[in-house]
């Protein structure tokens, strides 16, 4: 084994704040970090994504956002889809929620408490595994705690991430928890935004979300990432599935220098399902990176996953997919697809699939796709009179299209194609040219 | 002016592993306003490549000669200027777009021809009125218009759907590329009919094809022969009878 790694070793940006922690599980937290230290590429979970990115800041606690940023900020994104307005909402500042900017009517038969005053860390994280998670356990401030009572159809919720660092590189590790009660279901619709004119600063957002789904529930998960395009964001989410329950889920990364989707969604229960879906829209030089651990730890489950990348300019996309099945697991039925389209010769996709299979009666399959635009499709179009620049995103949003599809919720969906247009728009023929 | 389309002299070739391939060898040309012109030639003979090079395909480098399309340079242009312009390729595999929906597809492509032209763009209600003129005419579903562009389409309905894009792009030159191969003889009339609708002065058509059915109902006004790059026979629509009895080799001892 390693020695243990001096507290320097990649924890010098939040040294600080890690120090005169009296709280057990913190505590235990710190212990962690000062043991594994912030993840380098020599462990293996982190081989394709390094963290270099945050060497040389000091992250302090952040400060407050000047509220008319906040409120232009929401304007911004409400006011491309209605649907979205309407929809009851907890925003979260700079990692901490406000009473402000959030809908105090939760719909009947949800409950909300907040993480500041609930302290609860819940059972599923794993701080001894997860470097970023124990991090965030350190720091946690404030989150919230969403409950759904058995039975009870919640219908969708938002939950919105505004930052804004100001001056000063900040970070925020928000502790979020959802649990839904049996035969209960919820569409959790995760936005993460950033004000505009930021400041020169750059901040970490550090979420993590920890998901209890019992059994015949359903959970629909959808996440937009748009942090400022000097942050970093690193998310962990856990999801619990019992017998017949499922965790559905799209995450959409658009922002952020460095960014990272993690799931680890277990199957509990027989016939559970878990979706982890998601697309990638990345240019200049954004490292996005979607890694996923799918246990199948019950019969009869079933998994998918579909992720898409679109890359330009010098942009590096990370996909790490990994299903273990358990012996006690037969008829788990599996399937990965990981494809990436790469519209300039520098960008990257590195794609790690692992399947770890114990039981011996399985369906399981993946896949990986890397390629460029297909130039017969992109002449049709152009001898249509379409022009070039047109043409090529009309290509690129049909390939993401595909995936968005997979979404339920046609508010949601259409808000999710509204983003891709708008990302593809700003950069899918400046990308190009640059190639 | 008595020309829509001059070629003159056009050489092409395409790149190969062996390095370049002279298809085209000097192909001359003329289709004046209003006519519609077949050509016809054996396999391999460069009918379909002089389709992608009028259509302004990248494969193809053009080594010599030229295009006059109206007067204006037609080998200069990017494809979509020569669909503003008003030339139109019915492919003979039209290409088949997962994910982009018919209907939004032809939208935008009668749009951003019509931007071009300088005409007002169609809204939602005056695109959907056109179109459904122009299916019912080709007796096509409007199933076809919510699926995607060509995906699990049969040949037939590709070729019907290549037809309807004509209809609503308004071409003056439209190039058919053997739209009448694998269809059968309904598909094979209603495709003709499309064409016809459209015959006026100002429209055009240069079609490839093997079979003398689609010049049976079209009535061509010259047919060509081509074979090893060139044009080497032109005359009248007895031309295509002669074909259809004897074969091409008889031509190509002549040419030889």
């Amino acid at each position: 084994m390693n020695a243990i790694t001096p507290i320097s070793r990649g924890l010098a940006p939040f040294e600080g704040r890690l120090t005169g922690i009296t709280n057990d599980v913190r505590a235990a937290a710190v212990g962690e970090l000062e043991r594994l230290g912030l993840p380098t590429q020599k462990v293996e979970a982190w081989h394709y994504t390094n963290l270099r990115a945050l060497s040389g800041h000091a992250f302090a606690t952040p400060g407050m956002v000047d509220e008319g940023k906040v409120t232009a900020a929401l304007a911004a994104l409400f006011g491309d889809t209605e649907a979205l307005a309407k929809l009851p909402r907890l925003v979260l500042v700079n990692g901490r929620l406000s009473a402000a900017h959030s809908t105090t009517r939760l719909p009947e038969g949800v409950s909300c408490t907040s993480f500041a005053t609930t302290q609860d860390f819940g059972t599923q994280s794993a701080p001894d595994r997860e470097a970023m998670v124990a991090l965030n356990t350190a720091l946690a401030e404030d989150g919230v705690c969403l409950s759904v009572g058995a039975g009870v159809k919640a219908g969708a919720f938002l939950l919105i991430s505004v930052a804004g660092a100001g001056n000063e590189d900040a970070s925020f590790h928000p502790r979020h928890a959802v649990a839904l009660g049996e035969g209960a279901s919820l569409t959790l619709f995760e936005l993460a935004v950033s004000v505009e004119d930021a400041g020169p600063a750059m901040y970490l957002h550090n979420p993590v979300l920890s998901c209890d789904v019992a059994e015949d529930a359903h959970l629909t998960h959808v996440k937009v990432q748009e942090e400022a395009e000097n942050a970093v964001h690193l998310a962990t989410v856990y999801a619990d599935v019992e017998p017949r329950g499922s965790y559905d889920s799209f995450t959409l990364g658009l922002g952020a220098v460095l960014a990272r989707h993690e799931v680890h969604a277990a199957l509990r229960g027989s016939h559970a399902s878990v979706h982890v879906n998601g697309a990638q829209i990345l240019g200049a030089r954004q490292v996005g990176d979607i890694t996923s651990v799918i246990l199948h730890g019950a019969p009869d489950g079933i998994s998918r996953q579909t992720v898409r990348n679109v890359l330009m300019d010098h942009a590096r996309a990370v996909f790490q997919g990994k299903v273990l099945v358990e012996r006690i697991a037969q008829k788990t039925d599996g399937y990965q697809m990981n494809q990436a389209l790469l519209l300039s010769p520098n960008a990257e996709i590195d794609a790690k699939p692992e399947l770890e299979i114990y039981a011996d009666d399985v369906k399981c399959s993946h896949g990986a796709t890397v390629g460029a635009l297909d130039e017969d499709q992109l002449f049709y179009l152009r001898a249509r009179g379409i022009p070039d620049d047109q043409a090529r995103r009309m290509l690129v949003e049909a390939f993401l299209t595909e995936t968005v599809e997979l979404v339920q919720d046609e508010a949601v969906r259409a808000f999710l194609m509204q983003r891709v247009e708008r990302a593809l728009k700003a950069r899918v023929s400046a990308g190009e040219k640059a190639a | 002016m008595s020309e829509l389309l001059k070629i003159s002299g056009l050489h092409a070739s395409i790149e190969t592993e062996g390095g370049p391939k002279e298809i085209l060898r000097g192909v001359d040309l003329v289709i004046p306003p209003g006519e519609v012109h077949a050509i016809m030639g054996p396999n391999g003979c460069g009918k379909s490549t002089l389709s992608y090079v009028l259509a302004g395909r990248e494969d193809y480098e053009v080594t010599a000669g030229e295009a006059l399309f109206k007067g204006r340079d037609l080998l200069e242009m990017e494809p979509e200027e020569r669909a503003a312009a008003g030339v139109f390729l019915a492919f003979q595999t039209p290409v088949e777009l997962p994910g982009v929906n018919n209907a939004n597809f032809l939208r935008t492509a009668v749009n951003a021809v019509r931007r071009a032209r300088g005409e007002a763009e169609l809204d939602a209600v005056g695109f959907l009125k056109a179109v459904r003129a122009a299916t019912k005419n080709l007796s096509m579903s409007d199933d076809m218009l919510k699926r995607n562009v060509n995906v699990g389409f049969s040949g037939g309905e590709k070729k019907r759907n290549e037809v309807l894009q004509m209809t609503m792009l308004k071409p003056t030159l439209a190039i058919l590329d053997e739209t009448d191969s694998g269809l059968d003889v309904d598909a094979l009339k209603i495709v003709a009919e499309g064409v016809q609708n459209l015959r006026s002065p100002d429209f055009s058509a240069l079609v490839i094809t093997h079979h003398q059915k689609l010049l049976d109902y079209l009535g061509p006004d010259r047919v060509h022969v081509m074979a090893k790059g060139r044009i080497i026979r032109s005359g009248g629509p007895e031309l295509a009878k002669q074909i259809n009895e004897e074969g091409y080799t008889a031509f190509l001892k002549e040419a030889a």
